[in-house]
């Protein structure tokens, strides 16, 4: 039966390929694909503010309403910390995921290998909440900072405007350093891939043909990585734009995108206005790919 | 040609440490070599895999250090240098293109670290493809490229710095055997036409023998002999030559002494080996048995077992026999017969 089934199957690939692809086609269509569109659909109507009803009828105002100066503020406020958690999973990744793509021994790799991954096993909540007791007035960093009697400078940093807080547990800074902790493995991971696949023929090659260490990793190293840096950063930049639990937790009053989503759809209703608010990073995610492609990040794929 | 030597080692060897969970050892992949390669001579390092030619070139090349000894190029200590700061360029075994540039940036790249201006940069890449006859590919990417293209694109970019000595890691390895022996024919033509010393790694004798000036045959991290392609094909050091380069029947004990009236080892080529007997003073004979015939168009290969032990092969050429005239041969009783002077005694 089995047989028979298998040989119908064999000469007829189409029909194969077609049952192949019915599932995730199903659920990419209408479960994926389908809330986009009906986001998208939602952001051009409007809520009534007098009846707290939303209106479906088109109209631009809600995107309108995005570019207030407080909406404008959260848009790039969470864009810059897209950026700098970006940027600062980069300069933290790349050495480490060098390190494991071309030095270590085969069993050190496979020990950073795990030790990068465990974090992804346990609760994503839960390994923020750690980061409380880290950052708290009370927490590991003060207290090291009162041991090493380097609490004045954490004092003088914590009083500037813009980055400070009462405590790193309510600031900018703990924001981004919570953000760079738990996407850093999706930093690592597709840069280690990318530099396991320059073969050590190209680095040679380079080296014989006269270029010094530095300059094989500009011209080589850099170039090749690149693709991977990209990929960790459509992870992180991402990532950081919709999340809405550590600004929540570690932020102060600031609003992110998340956050701002968040209170628009949940607290007030304004589903509109969470629709426009989350094409922010839809398009700023388009806008960075078009950018990316043009650097070549994806030549070499 | 100068007197002074391209590249010279002095007592190399080059021991790894292996590491295999918990056992660990040491190979010597390269046993105190002493060699000198002279200026504008094609040298090829021939031996089977692991014989240590390729950590030879790597050492000359940098990647590689010698664990002791010396290497000089052109008369210097280049010992500690890094691969950066020598003369010298690598054709790789597989190329080793940079994919992320066009064809024109990957020649032009050894000129580009070293700041020349773009204008005489075009240039001499213009110069180079033309060399390699690839005129008009500089935009193209390598993964555009067949093998023989890329590999030819290899050795422009290598070419272009003008380097003392051009290290080739059996470039020739991964292509067909038409395109190989054209290349073959086509690496020596670029050799002579630019003078750089060339030294050539591979495994295949043939390849060894139609381009090099002098050949070094290596086995087990040592040098067997070193000498001229004749040299090596006519007169084998070692057992060991006689074997690899070339066919060699090898012939001691009691049966080399019923035929030469000696035990020691010798060698005799199986072209040289005349199926019949022929009288005469300077030749010897022997007796065997047709044990197989392998009908080859242009030539029929014989294995015959002797009286008393060991096998014999035997190339005879079909100029008057065919196909159909070989296999009779097969099973049946013969005299071999060959020049006295064809023999080669063979140490251990």
């Amino acid at each position: 039966m089995f047989q028979r089934i298998s040989t119908y199957l064999y000469l007829r690939p189409r029909l194969s390929l077609a049952l192949l692809l019915l599932p995730p086609l199903v659920w990419f269509l209408v479960v994926y694909i389908g809330s986009l569109l009906s986001m998208l659909v939602n952001s051009f109507f409007y809520l009534d503010g007098f009846t707290g009803q939303v209106v479906r009828q088109f109209t631009l105002d809600t995107y309108a309403k995005l570019f207030i100066p407080t909406n404008v503020q959260i848009l790039s406020r969470t864009l810059f910390m897209a950026l700098a958690v970006t940027l600062g999973c980069i300069v933290l990744a790349f050495p480490l995921s060098y390190y494991m793509a071309r030095i270590a021994s085969p069993r050190m790799k496979t020990f950073l290998y795990l030790a990068v991954t465990l974090p992804l096993w346990s609760s994503y909540v839960v390994r923020v909440y750690s980061w409380k007791l880290i950052l708290a007035q009370e927490g590991i960093i003060s207290w090291f900072a009162r041991l090493l009697h380097l609490d004045g400078v954490l004092n003088w940093y914590l009083s500037s405007p813009l980055l400070g807080g009462p405590s790193l547990g309510i600031s900018l800074t703990g924001v981004f350093l919570v953000f760079v902790y738990i996407w850093l493995p999706y930093m690592i991971l597709p840069i280690q891939t990318a530099l396991e696949r320059v073969p050590k023929s190209l680095i040679e090659a380079s080296s014989d043909l006269g270029a010094s260490p530095a300059q094989t990793f500009r011209n080589v190293i850099l170039p090749l990585a690149f693709p991977g840096v990209v990929a960790g950063s459509i992870f992180t930049f991402s990532l950081t734009l919709g999340d809405f639990i550590v600004p929540s937790l570690f932020g102060n009053s600031s609003f992110f995108i998340g956050k701002a989503v968040l209170t628009y759809q949940g607290t007030s209703g304004n589903i509109p206005l969470a629709a426009a608010f989350t094409m922010g990073p839809i398009v700023i995610m388009i806008v960075y790919l078009l950018i990316a492609r043009r650097l070549g990040a994806f030549d070499a794929l | 040609m100068s007197d002074q030597a391209a590249v010279e080692f002095q007592n190399v060897s080059r021991v790894f440490s292996m590491q295999h969970g918990s056992e660990a050892g040491a190979v010597k992949a390269v046993d105190n070599i002493s060699l000198q390669i002279r200026d504008g001579e094609f040298f090829s390092l021939l031996g089977p895999s692991g014989s240590g030619k390729t950590t030879c070139l790597r050492m000359i090349a940098g990647f590689d250090r010698p664990t002791s000894g010396r290497i000089l190029l052109g008369g210097k200590d280049v010992s500690d240098l890094p691969p950066y700061e020598r003369d010298v360029n690598t054709v790789f075994q597989d190329y080793a293109l940079f994919p992320h540039l066009t064809v024109g940036d990957n020649i032009a790249y050894g000129l580009m670290i070293k700041k020349t201006p773009k204008a005489e940069r075009r240039k001499r890449v213009d110069e180079m493809l033309e060399l390699v006859q690839l005129a008009g590919f500089a935009d193209r990417k390598p993964a555009q490229l067949s093998g023989g293209q890329r590999q030819r694109v290899a050795l422009a970019r290598a070419l272009i710095n003008h380097p003392k000595v051009l290290l080739l890691d059996e470039p020739l390895g991964a292509l067909d055997l038409k395109l190989r022996q054209q290349m073959q024919v086509e690496l020596k033509a670029i050799q002579q036409r630019v003078g750089i010393t060339f030294i050539f790694v591979t495994h295949d004798q043939e390849e060894a023998l139609t381009m090099s000036d002098r050949i070094a045959v290596f086995s087990q991290g040592k040098i067997e002999q070193v000498g001229a392609p004749a040299e090596i094909y006519e007169h084998p050091a070692t057992a060991f030559v006689a074997g690899f380069v070339g066919v060699s029947n090898l012939v001691s004990g009691e049966v080399a002494k019923r035929i030469t009236g000696s035990e020691a080892m010798f060698s005799v080529r199986p072209e040289k080996i005349h199926l019949g007997a022929t009288g005469g003073e300077d030749m010897f004979t022997a007796n065997g048995k047709v044990r197989d015939v392998i009908y080859l168009g242009l030539y029929t290969r014989y294995l015959v077992e002797l009286d008393g032990g060991g096998d014999l092969v035997v190339v005879e050429q079909n100029l008057k026999t065919t196909s159909m005239d070989v296999v009779k041969i097969k099973g049946q009783p013969v005299i071999l017969s060959w020049k006295k002077e064809h023999i080669r005694k063979v140490g251990g």
